[in-house]
């Protein structure tokens, strides 16, 4: 696999950055003390709702469910006029078609999770066929596994071409990694699946798949969006970040929102390069914003299941 | 449908590889000022001698100021002679009359009532820290107030342990303890000295820092209402001459003194050839040491924590870096991009990171190093930060190739100003390290766990902290080496200074 034009050679994927457990909890914890008032509470939630990827990821998912959904993606809250849309819809690899439909021309991206999610567990062909399937039925973005077990047998050079590979079948859709960081266990190997998700061409690299626990969490992020910092100091080349799964609440995706601008700066803080996997953390921000607007908090039926 | 407002995004012009990370463009946080009006500040404070709020003798006051709008918050009594003398003979009095008889667990209950007075009121104590010595408010409600408390509870406990404190001997107490406190951390370095003094039996004359009085009159306040017997803790303010004649009282039978080497000399001088117990925390220039297998990011995190903690006013503060020479580069860059998230400001702002500078003195001090360091040749660096128009601040500092022979890296700058050198073996940054006059406190960063006891074995300061910085707990004792002072705060350690061992 030739390596991309930025990346001059290849570290030894055995030597990333050992991450301090106590420290980053620490520092992670610290960006929960920021006060977000006013204004800023404002701005900051509707940011928030332009980078929610609505998402449905279940067995029972329908054509009929998944267009309700890309109508909530549309029209978060019509009560509250002027709102921004989310930033995706993600859906399963055979419902990229219907979601696309129901989509076009919002400018709304359809995600695809692919390579046999959320496992992983199936051989590299079957792989590269879920994945070029969704981005032949018109996925704009992949959100793709690693194969952990391989990861934690050490077989890094397999996770990275696997992950380039899948980065060559995603043609112009942008990929998304997902390192199901709570099958890793250590921050230390967070940060070896991060630098290898990024080195193999990684556009994001993604917390979770919603199936495991934990997943999504402040110090998680922050171990990812320091190796997002580092690679872009050696290459020159941003990568996005997605926390997914466990965050529900409008206090904490402003926290997520404060550590991105104080660890990569405002560059990142777009629906670009910054995204929440969530389905739930949407109505909360909702309410947040109906209770900024008029002063009272409104009952959860106010606002739509999807 | 509404569609989202497609985020601007501007150009770097500093060149590709380079993060712009900047609290004051794009999203940005609204002030979120603490509320003033829990905070019950008079307009003049007497002598709290005896129980009682006596007017000073010396018939003088000074006033004492917010350092960050440089507004006067109060006025304070400045005690005389003849006032020192009247503080030292209650404490006398109440050391033979009571105190002394009292029986072990009685005392307890009552630092235990003082420590749970600190935490009700300790929204009001931590916003008058902040008005008064400028700290931010982020540190006063989460370290500086929640610490005290934990002191008192914790010396509460031993009052009627000692026996197991000093096996199989009896102790005693020593009378009447003169203490002397720092502005750096008022209300905790008052919790310091009163907890161990009364819990040991001793009584208490105690004389804060003339630039910030305030929180320890209320700590007298909090010790009236908690009923101690008149005379058990005195507290009285003052400069520099109310210190010396409480040093020099020859009714003192122990002198506990936190502040500069200097002072702490003079101190030593003048209780030479007495029979006073005498106990110093002095000055520091602490050794941060990063090895090239450390934690990074963990590491930079300690280092901005250890040198722009409470404005770098810290005597343990991480004030000389040493980077191992292959990671130094990465290091230096690192603090950089940290240092752009530092807020600097109203030190009442919960948002705020680093408040102001304790008083204009210290200030021109601070100022006074950073131009030598300049002169020095070292290469300057400070971080990209609007200062208040008013009051006293200084932005985040940082000096890199400095040689171990310029002033920057031997003196105590007690300022947010950061020296770095490098270094290529252990060797040499063990003896690098204890090339100075000072020895309080010292951190190691590394992934070794053996490396890391061969640091502590063989760098010579009272503290050593490893993969952390500034952690303090009231059971782990505090304290220095060399010039940095003797004797032991916190801990079972702590106890020692304050009793006499017996048979």
């Amino acid at each position: 696999m030739p390596l991309r034009k930025e990346i001059q050679y290849l570290p030894d994927f055995r030597l990333s950055p050992r991450i301090d457990q106590v420290g980053v909890e620490e520092r992670a914890a610290r960006f929960t003390k920021r006060s977000i008032k006013n204004e800023s509470k404002k701005d900051g939630l509707r940011l928030v709702l332009n980078m929610i990827d609505l998402t449905t990821l279940e067995g029972k998912d329908t054509e009929g469910k998944v267009r309700q959904l890309c109508y909530k993606a549309r029209h978060p809250h019509d009560a509250l006029p002027g709102l921004p849309a989310v930033a995706a819809v993600c859906v399963y690899p055979s419902m990229v078609k219907t979601a696309k439909k129901a989509l076009e021309g919002s400018g709304i991206k359809v995600a695809s999770v692919a390579t046999a999610f959320p496992s992983g567990q199936a051989p590299r062909d079957i792989k590269l066929r879920d994945t070029r399937y969704a981005v032949a039925n018109g996925a704009d973005e992949v959100d793709m596994v690693i194969s952990r077990g391989k990861f934690h047998e050490g077989e890094y050079n397999f996770v990275f071409d696997e992950i380039a590979a899948i980065k060559e079948a995603c043609g112009q859709a942008r990929l998304k990694v997902i390192l199901e960081t709570g099958e890793l266990g250590t921050y230390d190997k967070i940060r070896r699946a991060s630098d290898i998700a990024m080195y193999a061409g990684a556009d994001f690299i993604k917390t979770s798949t919603g199936k495991i626990q934990p997943a999504a969490t402040l110090p998680v992020t922050l171990v990812m969006l320091e190796a997002i910092r580092d690679f872009y100091n050696k290459t020159g080349k941003m990568t996005g970040m997605k926390p997914a799964g466990g965050i529900s609440k409008s206090k904490l995706a402003l926290h997520y929102l404060v550590m991105v601008k104080e660890v990569l700066g405002d560059d990142w803080l777009t629906n670009e390069w910054f995204r929440f996997g969530a389905s739930s953390l949407a109505n909360d921000v909702l309410m947040q914003l109906v209770k900024m607007e008029t002063g009272q908090y409104q009952a959860g039926n106010y606002f739509s299941a999807d | 449908m509404a569609t989202a407002k497609k985020p601007v995004r501007k150009k770097t012009t500093a060149g590709k590889n380079t993060l712009r990370v900047s609290l004051q463009t794009g999203w940005t946080y609204d002030p979120a000022p603490e509320s003033k009006s829990v905070a019950r500040i008079d307009k003049r404070y007497e002598l709290f001698i005896n129980g009682k709020w006596e007017a000073p003798l010396s018939k003088k006051y000074f006033d004492t100021i917010n350092p960050a709008t440089e507004e006067k918050l109060s006025e304070v009594a400045e005690a005389g002679v003849a006032d020192v003398d009247k503080a030292v003979t209650a404490a006398g009095q109440a050391y033979e009359k009571t105190w002394k008889k009292m029986p072990a667990r009685e005392r307890a209950k009552y630092i235990f009532r003082i420590a749970r007075m600190i935490q009700e009121k300790a929204r009001e104590l931590a916003v008058i820290e902040t008005l008064d010595g400028g700290k931010p408010i982020r540190e006063s409600r989460d370290f500086d107030v929640p610490t005290a408390a934990n002191h008192f509870f914790y010396y509460a406990g031993w009052a009627d342990k000692l026996e197991y404190a000093f096996p199989n001997r009896k102790t005693e107490p020593l009378g009447v303890a003169g203490q002397i406190i720092p502005w750096n951390f008022p209300l905790l370095m008052a919790a310091w000295k009163i907890a161990p003094a009364l819990a040991t039996g001793n009584t208490v004359v105690l004389k804060p820092a003339e630039t910030t009085p305030l929180t320890a009159l209320k700590l007298a306040e909090i010790i009236r209402e908690a009923d101690l017997p008149p005379g058990v803790v005195n507290i009285i303010t003052g400069a520099g001459a109310t210190g010396a004649s409480l040093v020099q009282h020859p009714g003192v039978s122990k002198i506990a003194f936190t502040g500069s080497t200097e002072i702490g000399k003079l101190i030593q001088q003048s209780t030479a050839g007495t029979s006073k117990k005498l106990t110093l925390e002095l000055g520091g220039k602490a050794a941060n040491i990063i090895f090239e297998d450390a934690p990074l990011d963990q590491a930079v995190e300690g280092v901005i924590n250890g040198i722009f903690f409470n404005q770098g006013h810290v005597c343990c503060a991480g004030s000389r870096l040493y980077v191992q020479e292959s990671v130094a580069k990465e290091v230096i860059r690192k603090l950089k991009d940290r240092m752009a998230s530092l807020i600097v400001g109203d030190p009442l702002d919960k948002n705020t990171d680093i408040g102001a500078i304790n008083s204009r003195q210290q200030l021109d001090t601070i100022r006074k190093y950073i131009s030598i360091g300049k002169k020095e040749g070292a290469e300057f660096y400070e971080s990209d930060c609007r200062l208040p128009g008013k009051g006293f601040f200084c932005k985040p500092t940082l000096f890199s190739q400095v040689a171990q022979s310029s002033r920057i890296a031997q003196e105590e700058i007690f300022g947010p100003v950061l020296a770095i050198l490098t270094f290529r073996t252990d060797d040499e940054v063990i003896e690098k390290a204890n090339n100075t006059p000072y020895g309080l406190s010292a951190g190691v960063w590394t992934d070794k766990g053996s490396k890391i006891f061969n640091m502590t074995k063989r760098i010579r300061a009272g503290v050593i902290w490893a993969n952390t910085f500034n952690k303090f707990d009231p059971s782990s004792p505090f304290g220095g080496f060399k010039e940095s002072g003797y004797g032991r705060e916190g801990g079972l350690h702590g106890l020692l200074p304050y009793v006499k061992l017996i048979s």
